[in-house]
């Protein structure tokens, strides 16, 4: 079961560098469809 | 005589040209008939109430006399003539341009999407996504549950047919057994978000009302988007490891003849490593995954991976929509609608896909007893493997599978 569960963690793992990294990267959709004079938050 | 003679050629006269007047006009009449009317020469062009109406009776109306009304700049009149500030575009004509998305329209925002200022075939996905697809979406999964429930009511769980050999022989290593979690965790977590996120309006809010919907809404979002990465890997990893098994074998038919021994106890036709049924779920997941996949790629960077347009000019020179009475198939979408069919796409093969995990997870389980530890710890029990995977077991062993009688071998 070791596998299994090793595997729920890189699931969690994989969803927190992909949200960081694509934001880190610039390919939030915020920052790829707006322009400067667009207020994002 | 005379008198009569010449009051008859003044009548004459005078009926001439009345004469002459009639005959135009009924020539004039046979060359109407004779031409091609336009039925909007009434409206100057515009729209007929018949147009109003065929629409209101949700009849197909071509528009094309409107998408091409958008003014004629070239021809008016000078800036320094009379009336010539006015430009060849009246305001009807410039709204009508926004309106096709073909007015020349300048933004200060990135993308594709913000030049688009009208597009109207939102309420098209919207109305699809709340009826057919959520309708026979739905039924389909309650159908497919419907269907394994009546089926274990009616088999129970498939047993070990055997005495079980309390042996045990490494089916899967741990890489392999991580691969299929790492796409099966996935699965569960994109499939559950996913259809939360169709069914919220529909079911979840009428429920626990919108307070306690929206929270659970946004983390749903952030585990859909981020958790396909784990899916897209995990799909990569398991094609890697078990295309080659997979490739279809004259010992499938044989196994698909005797419906897999599924349904009658002592029966257990040979499969190698993946038997005829496994094989149908790989090559499911791995064509309706590369789908999803992709499809979800392009919602999950908005405009920026447009498929639809491309994909329907290649089935229409494949002349495929002709052939099932669809017709050409438009290839120019607005970004918007690109959005849209590939979020309705999405959600189609995501039914499909569920319903057939459903089937998969219901076998792996409870379905059938020896099956989860071929996933769980890697090793199963001699006997289960002789049974549900008698050419592979010989390969691995070196054993016979089976007696000379055709049973599982004791």
């Amino acid at each position: 079961m070791k596998s299994m569960y090793l595997a729920f963690l890189a699931i969690v793992a994989l969803a927190v560098l992909a949200d960081f990294g694509l934001h880190r990267a610039g390919f939030s959709v915020q920052e790829a469809t707006s322009g400067p004079s667009v207020r994002l938050d | 005589m005379a008198i009569i003679t010449q009051r008859l050629l003044s009548f004459i006269a005078a009926l001439t040209p009345v004469l002459i007047l009639v005959l135009m006009q009924g020539t004039a009449v046979l060359a109407q008939e004779a031409a091609p009317v336009d039925p909007r020469t009434a409206t100057g062009g515009a729209q007929t109430l018949e147009d109003i109406l065929a629409r209101q009776r949700g009849e197909a109306v071509d528009y094309d006399f409107r998408r091409a009304a958008t003014g004629d700049p070239a021809g008016a009149a000078p800036m320094t003539g009379q009336l010539g500030t006015l430009g060849g575009v009246s305001d009807p004509e410039l709204w009508r341009a926004l309106r096709y998305g073909t007015a020349d329209v300048t933004v200060s925002s990135h993308g594709p999407a913000a030049a688009v200022i009208i597009q109207d075939s939102g309420m098209t996905w919207l109305t699809f996504r709340e009826g057919p697809l959520a309708t026979y979406g739905g039924y389909l999964l309650l159908g497919v549950l419907g269907a394994l429930l009546l089926f274990y009511l009616l088999r129970g769980r498939i047993r070990i047919d055997g005495e079980k050999a309390g042996i045990t022989i490494l089916r899967f290593s741990a890489i392999e057994r991580f691969a299929h979690w790492l796409l099966a965790g996935s699965f569960v977590l994109l499939g559950i978000t996913g259809l939360t996120m169709l069914f919220g309006r529909m079911a979840i809010i009428p429920l626990l009302g919108k307070q306690a919907y929206a929270p659970y809404a946004i983390a749903g979002k952030w585990v859909h988007n981020n958790v396909s990465w784990a899916f897209m890997l995990g799909l990569v990893l398991v094609t890697v490891f078990w295309l080659a098994h997979n490739i279809p074998n004259r010992h499938d038919l044989k196994w698909l003849a005797l419906g897999g021994g599924l349904f009658s106890k002592n029966v257990h036709p040979p499969a190698k490593k993946f038997n005829a049924g496994q094989k149908i779920i790989f090559w499911g997941v791995l064509v309706l995954g590369v789908s999803i996949s992709v499809s979800g790629l392009s919602l999950l960077f908005p405009f920026q991976m447009p498929l639809f347009a491309a994909t329907f000019e290649k089935l229409n020179a494949l002349g495929l929509p002709q052939l099932v009475g669809l017709g050409d198939l438009p290839t120019t979408l607005l970004p918007h609608q690109e959005m849209q069919l590939a979020q309705l796409w999405h959600a189609i093969v995501a039914f499909l896909f569920i319903a057939i995990i459903l089937a998969h997870i219901y076998l792996g389980t409870v379905g059938m007893e020896g099956a989860f530890d071929a996933m769980g710890s890697g090793e199963v029990d001699e006997q289960w493997a002789k049974e549900h995977h008698g050419l592979w077991y010989e390969d691995v062993t070196g054993k016979p599978a089976h007696d000379p009688a055709g049973h599982p071998a004791e």
